[in-house]
């Protein structure tokens, strides 16, 4: 699910899982639920969208099980990748510079981000499938954009709060000396806002594409009602090869799986990090580095730097120049204004404003309304199923999070204290990270089935998978943060092995575990959606749980029931941050923080 | 007299807090900058040296009354001023050249004109040949001529400096100020006057035609007077060495009128400081303290605070804190900047362990209100626990949101010291002190923890 980079011990201490950053901050109720409103609004606005469709059944597509057909599906699910982190990536910095800057929308940006990390999106797949068909002339470029906008909803709250919150951080002195300087917004965007993100944003970065591999697997190819929705690409490949149980396509999807996953690595991810290494914020000259011998290349090229003298060197310049010359015409106007002119349009203004934001309130009262009178239609015996399958999917989470966490510890401190078996073990565990456990979910459950496993067991495992990545790496961290020092007062004095393990070693990883669990928390309520409920070979396999309530939902069109779950499922996740791991991360940040 | 280039009018600069009242950081003042001046601008930690700079440079806006640059409101005027930081305030990921031509990309110059003026400035201030580097690959005295450059590049009007040479080593520092020295004296230079901000004394009668001290709680101008001694300066002088005694006692007498210059003055009055319910704790640790007494007491008990500084090659400004809680706890008194040992001050130094741990309490107790406000509480309590947050907030009407977490740190340190209480971390608590050989215990602990 996601991935170290080499640099990762050189950048923790500023950059941790944007979900994690989000219990450093508190705000009062009252967001909340506006938050909670404008969400319900969204819903609902979905809904309708949807149902207008609802009545035009079209014909479906068939996905072949070739292997020769491969190069073009993966060429497909990359496509669809890179353009939904395209839209992220910008997205995010838009939304993370306004929430930033803009006082006003600040608290009510940044709860908006912990609500949003916090809804399952997977519950969102059909209302958004169905929103997208209708409003795309045809049905394969809406069902297309339907994923991509998904894809984009799991991507982008991580790298939105990253680069927020490095903004926020940015060291006083530096953006004094921008603004002493009289640099224009956009040269403090290019010169100090962006280089100052850059890790942190590469960093979530290789979080965000990796779940939405995860993602992908899942919306590629999934049935409404009587509606089978499928997009030509790796997940519908792998998906139709499981269920028909044809083993060679399943070896060939999965191997060209992590084919594409390596490329990336070596292709996309080294060059970048190799890039970013000169946007490191520190003051001395670190000795290990990530190469790239493909970054040596571009940055050699003489066609590319011709190409840039020619294209991006001028526009710049003149773009500055214009800058300038506008500061300096601006200055003057700005006197010459008087001051009644100025108090009248500051009237019109607040006037205006007011207006809109009662207008913007009234809409979402209405539609939040609207949203909440579905759940009228919600029976008693539905509501006790959802309860029920609320908790049965919180024992298999925390069942799931034990698990992880009794091999991981072990393992990543391990791994955290030789060096040598880190460079073994490092590349394996990042590869084998990075494939989406939702490709493997089907191979798994075919497994399953043959030795007469449940699917009980099946969706725990699938949220091992998933999510046991968060809790190893932030280990192996947390491990090689431990300082030497207190490793070699523990062998001075004879430590027994348990008197270290409590004296030393869980103190000093304890802050990691924590970012690594909340992560994971999170991460395996979303993949519940999956575990919980599956089709294979024309059967649907499933077990109690909220995951498995939103799928049937999905499944059979029961808004109402879809929307209440989900609503469940968020406030759980919300209510169990707020309860568990905010407290646990504060006591983390008080007393086991090393060197603080 | 030369009209001003940065006048101050009644500035006042107060932070709102999160308990509705306001902390008042800077007290109206006036001030103003004119041509052909270096100023040094003098005062402890915290009396709002920087927030003062930050405001005359037009970065902050004052909370009450305005600042003119030439006599326009300095938020509509096209102000051409330059800050040189004490952190450098380098971007790292730009080279050395791309960094001193940033303002002037700013100003819309094009790049071959930008090129030629970087370069001259990078050779002026003694970096040519280094163009290319970037800042994380030179050394701190290197990478503060970098800031110089920047500062100079856009020839600045005025030049602010706050701390510029604190984070160099001496040798740097000594170098670096005669080399800004030369380039002012030479007139090397446009820039019409420097604003330098700094806690060395010695830094401050170097190159200052002008000192201002500031005082704290709140901020405001203690002393602001002329230095007539001509350059180039030498420190042996004695009329350089009178004036630095002499800040030096405006310095440790927070609370007197300065005493009369030895050189012409043009000092003005000062304000009436505000009446304090707390003292402010210095932030001074208990082993520092025991230090410093055991050292006036080798001195015979009476000793200069200049020489005992430069005995322990401490900066003065570490120093002070020391000697002020030693003074807070009636173990020292400080009369014409000589520290004298008291009674119960020379018992402390010769104790051992436990004796000082109970001199210290009796004395704290005694003398510190908030400590002793502290222990009453815990006593009071049948539990024996009270929250931090409620000394907090009674303490928040007073200092700002920092200094408030500092006092109350500080408090914990004493108070822990001194076995008049322990402090409860993670549910942030004041707690009874429990028996001595818990104690040992729970510190051993805490090595490891911490
Ligand atoms: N943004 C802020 N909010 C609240 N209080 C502040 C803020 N900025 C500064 N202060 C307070 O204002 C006071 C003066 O701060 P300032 O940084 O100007 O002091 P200084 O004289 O420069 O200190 P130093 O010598 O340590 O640099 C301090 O008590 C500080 O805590
Ligand atoms: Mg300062």
């Amino acid at each position: 699910m996601m991935k170290l980079p080499d640099s990762f011990s050189n950048i923790r201490g500023r950059e941790t899982f944007a979900r994690s950053q989000v219990l450093q901050r508190s705000w009062p109720v009252v967001l909340d639920l506006c938050v909670a409103g404008i969400g319900l609004a969204c819903f609902y606005g979905v809904v309708v969208i949807a149902r207008y469709w609802f009545g035009h059944p079209e014909p479906e597509i068939v996905i072949s099980q070739s292997p020769r057909a491969l190069p073009q599906y993966a060429f497909y699910s990359v496509v669809r990748i890179g353009l939904a982190y395209m839209l992220s990536l910008v997205f995010a910095i838009g939304y993370g510079y306004i929430a930033a800057y803009s006082k006003r929308v600040e608290p009510l940006m940044i709860a908006g981000l912990d609500i949003l990390q916090s809804i399952p999106v997977l519950s969102f797949l059909p209302g958004v499938m169905l929103a997208m068909v209708a409003l795309f002339p045809t049905r394969q470029i809406g069902v297309e954009m339907g994923a991509i906008v998904l894809i984009f909803t799991g991507q982008v709250w991580n790298m939105a709060f990253s680069f927020y919150s490095s903004i926020k951080s940015i060291p006083r002195e530096l953006s004094e000396a921008a603004n002493i300087y009289k640099f224009s917004r956009l040269q403090k965007l290019i010169q100090l806002e962006l280089p100052y993100a850059a890790i942190g944003l590469v960093w979530n970065s290789m979080v965000s594409v990796a779940g939405g591999w995860f993602f992908l697997m899942a919306c590629e190819m999934f049935v409404l009602a009587t509606r089978d929705f499928r997009l030509p690409g790796l997940g519908s490949y792998l998906q139709t090869a499981a269920g028909t149980g044809n083993y060679a396509a399943i070896t060939w999807g999965l191997l060209t799986m992590i084919a594409i996953i390596v490329a990336t690595d070596q292709l996309v991810w080294r060059p970048v990090i190799a890039w970013s290494d000169k946007f490191k914020f520190e003051q001395v000259e670190s000795s290990s580095r990530v190469r790239s011998p493909l970054l040596h290349l571009l940055q050699q090229s003489r066609g590319l730097q011709s190409l840039r003298q020619h294209t991006i060197v001028p526009f710049g310049e003149s773009l500055y120049r214009r800058l300038a010359e506008e500061r300096t015409v601006g200055t003057p106007t700005k006197i010459t204004k008087v001051r009644g002119e100025e108090a009248k349009t500051g009237i019109a203004s607040t006037l205006l404003r007011g207006l809109i934001i009662l207008v913007a309130a009234g809409v979402v009262l209405y539609a939040a309304w609207q949203a909440l009178t579905l759940l009228r239609q919600v029976h008693g015996s539905e509501f006790a199923t959802i309860l029920k399958g609320a908790m049965a999917t919180f024992l298999r989470v925390n069942i799931s999070l034990i698990l992880a966490a009794a091999w991981t510890i072990p393992a990543g401190v391990a791994i955290g204290f030789h060096p040598r078996l880190a460079r073994i073990a490092q590349p394996i565990a990042q590869i084998a990270a990075s494939v989406p456990a939702t490709a493997l979910f089907p191979v798994i459950l075919l497994a399953l089935i043959r030795i007469g496993g449940s699917m009980n067991i099946g969706s725990i495992a699938l949220m091992l998978l998933g999510t046991q990545w968060y809790i190893l790496f932030n280990v192996i961290a947390g491990a090689m943060a431990i300082p030497s020092d207190l490793k070699e007062v523990a062998t001075l004095f004879r430590f027994t092995t348990i008197q270290k393990w409590k004296t030393v070693i869980l103190p000093g990883i304890f802050p990691f575990l924590i970012t690594g669990m909340v992560t994971a928390s999170g991460g395996a309520w979303n993949a519940s959606i999956i575990a919980e409920y599956f089709r294979l070979k024309n059967q649907t396999l499933q077990t109690v749980g909220l995951g498995a309530v939103i799928s049937a939902a999905t499944d059979s069109g029961q808004f109402q029931i879809l929307l209440l779950a989900t609503i469940v499922m968020a406030i759980m996740v919300v209510t169990i941050n707020r309860l568990v791991w905010r407290p646990l991360y504060r006591l983390a940040e008080t007393r086991y923080k090393l060197g603080g | 007299m030369q009209p001003a280039i940065i006048r101050a009018e009644r500035v006042e600069k107060y932070y709102a807090q999160p308990s509705e009242n306001r902390i008042q950081v800077i007290s109206p003042t006036d001030l103003s900058i004119t041509a052909g001046e270096i100023v040094a601008l003098l005062g402890p930690s915290g009396s709002g040296k920087s927030t003062l700079l930050r405001m005359l440079t037009g970065l902050s806006t004052p909370s009450a009354g305005e600042v003119y640059w030439h006599e326009k409101p300095i938020a509509t005027a096209e102000v051409n001023v330059s800050i040189v930081f004490q952190s450098f305030a380098l971007f790292p990921w730009l080279t050395v050249l791309e960094n001193v031509e940033a303002p002037l990309k700013a100003r819309g110059m094009d790049a071959a004109e930008r090129r030629k003026h970087g370069m001259k400035i990078l050779d002026t201030v003694g970096l040519d040949g280094f163009q290319a580097a970037y800042p994380k690959e030179l050394s701190g005295g290197m990478r503060q001529r970098v800031g110089f450059a920047r500062a100079l590049v856009v020839e600045p009007e005025v030049l602010f400096m706050d701390e510029p040479f604190s984070a160099l080593d001496v040798l740097t520092a000594e170098n670096l100020r005669s080399e800004l020295l030369e380039l002012w004296q030479n007139k090397t230079i446009p820039t019409q006057s420097i604003f330098i901000v700094t806690h060395n004394i010695e830094e401050a009668v170097q190159l200052a035609d002008r000192i201002i001290v500031l005082g704290r709680n709140p901020g405001h101008v203690r002393t602001d007077f002329r230095v007539a001694i001509p350059h180039p300066r030498d420190r042996k002088a004695t009329a350089f060495t009178q004036l630095v005694d002499y800040i030096y006692k405006v310095l440790t007498q927070p609370d007197a009128q300065p005493p009369a210059l030895p050189q012409t003055s043009t000092g003005k009055t000062v304000r009436d400081q505000r009446q304090m319910h707390y003292q402010m704790l210095p932030h001074a640790r208990p082993g520092g303290i025991a230090g410093l007494l055991e050292l006036v007491l080798d001195h015979n008990g009476k000793d200069d605070i200049y020489r005992l500084a430069d005995d322990l090659a401490f900066q003065i400004d570490d120093l002070l804190p020391i000697v002020d809680a030693a003074q807070l706890l009636g173990f020292l008194t400080v009369t014409e900047g000589d520290a004298a040992i008291t009674p119960t001050g020379a018992e402390y130094a010769n104790s051992e362990i436990l004796r000082q741990k109970e001199l210290f309490r009796t004395a704290a107790v005694e003398n510190v209100l908030l400590l002793r406000q502290i222990v009453r509480a815990i006593e009071s309590k049948s539990d024996r626990s009270v929250p931090e947050e409620f000394f907090h907030d009674m303490l928040d009407e007073q200092f700002s949101e920092d200094e408030t977490l500092r006092q109350l740190e500080t408090a914990i340190n004493w108070g822990r010291y001194a076995e008049l209480f322990d402090f409860d971390a993670s549910r942030r608590r004041f707690i009874q002190s429990e028996k001595l050989h818990h104690d040992a215990d729970a510190s051993s602990t805490a090595e490891i923890d911490a």
